[in-house]
């Protein structure tokens, strides 16, 4: 019997692939289920000048806080929780992002899922009259062949180089299980991705056999021939959700907006928890919530 | 009754009004004010519309603000939105940081687009719910630096826009109401430009005009809007009996 080839790698090996100048697409959305240990891992790295293509979070909001981002794709940055994102507010009110492309939100899912089908556009009204045409002059529209003649906009495919999801499960060959309530978009990330860097961190690695153990079918949107690499990481969407194993880290969100008020506390934050490796951004947090518990006990 | 209602029932049933006879379609509202607003519409005058629990599931019966006892009736991840929204199924309450005469709005950025002096969220999913959907607003302060004669960035098409792009868009394209911490406002003018439609008990139609920074259709009669009725007000305490409503439209 041929032996069943491990995809399971480190974050740090997956990061080891991305050279600067890549496209590198981030699953999640906002604030929730997001890929943070292989965000970390890549703050960790010396490549530069990336295009982040994104429902963005924290994840875009800490890349650009490390000046790591020349060109962004997307239709938001939020924390859900906390509405705006306090890196990416400052790198754009500073200019710092060469090439920001503002899309709607459902022209950034049209354009992962042509890009996840080969195709060179998908047509849509989303963004037709608004300012998104006005701020991306290359955009084009497309007439319908049909007796109906409208024009829509053609939205450009999106291919990326490497892609990052964050899922519940997964197994060694990269067959992988959300079990929180919302898919989002991560199966068209990974669709829209050349093969090679395609990385997949999951909260635990299973055996294929227990892959509905926890959920129903319903929930292996991701298969193998999608995925290059899996990655264990537990905690890994950490600050963000990763339901249900855990909710969003609220406390922790709200010290990492407020550590973003001046260059000094984000110096401080970044050397207290960003300086390591992901051990160490785990361990920081566990030793800060047992300081945190402290303060609060100590104070009722 | 003679007590006068609280200001944020009295917005919260001006809210719920957006979707008065809108049936069975997906009533989709972010915040407290615009959450309390569908609830209440189909908690009474428009029972069959589908509510979200704000995450991914659509829910029956009357789920509090925040509250997590719920009765899965469907599912609506994220991408279920969008489907529902393009294909017309959705009446949505965005907020909006600017909006014009047009209904144009905008909340993605103040000052100019290339660097902001504010960056806000980005313009999120607001070019397609306008041009896909039937749309509203929630403005939670009424002042000249909100209403503006023209937007920094559009985010939300108006009425304008919408017609010179022309075909299925102009033709379907429907921005229903504005409601404020004023009054409550519409586009149901020739041009379709905004259109006082009533003020909130105490307010003056100058207090309006004042603090709107382009000219609004005024009718000669301006009406009070409505108090809630007993069984709104039975339906607003059973979907925030925590009185969140307050903290967001203080009377």
């Amino acid at each position: 019997m041929s032996q069943m080839r491990s995809k399971v790698i480190t974050d740090d090996e997956a990061i080891a692939t991305i050279e600067s100048a890549m496209t590198i697409g981030i699953g999640g959305w906002g604030s929730r289920r997001k890929p943070m240990s292989l965000v970390r891992a890549l703050l960790r790295s010396k490549v530069t000048d990336l295009t982040i293509v994104s429902y963005g979070g924290p994840d875009v909001g800490l890349l650009c806080a490390a000046g790591k981002v020349r060109r962004l794709v997307y239709g938001f940055v939020s924390l859900d929780s906390i509405a705006l994102e306090p890196h990416f507010r400052a790198a754009r009110q500073a200019g710092t992002i060469a090439e920001p492309v503002e899309y709607d939100e459902g022209m950034l899912q049209w354009g992962l899922y042509a890009g996840s089908l080969r195709l060179p556009f998908l047509p849509t009204r989303a963004g037709l009259g608004s300012g998104v045409m006005d701020v991306n002059p290359s955009l084009r529209t497309v007439r319908s062949p049909y007796a109906d003649g409208e024009e829509l906009l053609a939205v450009p495919a999106i291919r990326l180089d490497a892609a990052f999801v964050h899922m519940n499960r997964a197994d060694a060959r990269g067959n992988a299980q959300y079990l929180g309530p919302d898919p989002y978009f991560d199966d068209l990330f990974l669709g829209a991705c050349e093969p090679g860097r395609r990385f997949v961190s999951a909260e635990k690695i299973i055996a294929t056999e227990d892959l509905l153990t926890e959920g129903t079918f319903h929930t292996l949107r991701i298969n193998r021939s999608m995925v290059d690499g899996v990655i264990h990481a537990p905690n890994g969407a950490h600050f963000t959700t990763c339901e249900p194993d855990y909710g969003r880290d609220e406390a922790f969100q709200k010290a990492y907006v407020d550590a973003a008020r001046d260059a000094d506390s984000w110096k401080a934050f970044s050397d207290r928890f960003l300086s390591g490796d992901e051990n160490s951004y785990q361990t920081a947090v566990s030793s800060w919530r047992a300081d945190v518990g402290t303060a609060k006990g100590a104070s009722t | 009754m003679s007590e006068s209602p609280a200001l944020a029932d009295v917005v919260a049933v001006a809210c719920a009004e957006a979707w008065r006879g809108d049936g069975e379609i997906f009533a989709s509202g972010m915040g407290v004010m615009q959450m309390l607003g569908a609830r209440l519409a189909r908690a009474t005058f428009e029972p069959d519309l589908m509510v979200s629990d704000g995450e991914a599931f659509f829910v029956a019966g009357d789920l509090p603000i925040g509250g997590t006892n719920k009765t899965v009736e469907g599912w609506i991840p994220f991408r279920s939105v969008f489907d529902t929204l393009t294909g017309g199924r959705r009446h949505v309450m965005m907020g909006a940081s600017q909006i014009d005469k047009y209904g144009n709005s905008n909340i993605a950025n103040i000052g100019p687009w290339a660097k902001p002096k504010a960056q806000l969220l980005g313009v999120r999913g607001g070019p397609g719910n306008t041009v896909n959907n039937a749309t509203s607003f929630f403005i939670p302060k009424h002042q000249p630096s909100v209403f503006v004669p023209v937007v920094d960035m559009v985010s939300g098409v108006g009425y304008d826009r919408a017609r010179k792009i022309g075909g299925f868009i102009a033709k379907r394209h429907d921005l229903r109401r504005v409601v404020t911490n004023l009054a409550v406002l519409d586009f149901a003018t020739p041009d379709n430009s905004m259109r006082l439609v009533s003020v909130h008990p105490g307010v003056h139609v100058s207090d309006v005009v004042a603090n709107t920074g382009f000219e609004l259709t005024i009718p000669a009669e301006v009406p009070i809007s409505r108090a809630p009725v007993a069984e709104e007000m039975d339906a607003i305490g059973r979907i925030d009996p925590r009185g969140l409503r307050h903290r967001e439209m203080p009377s």
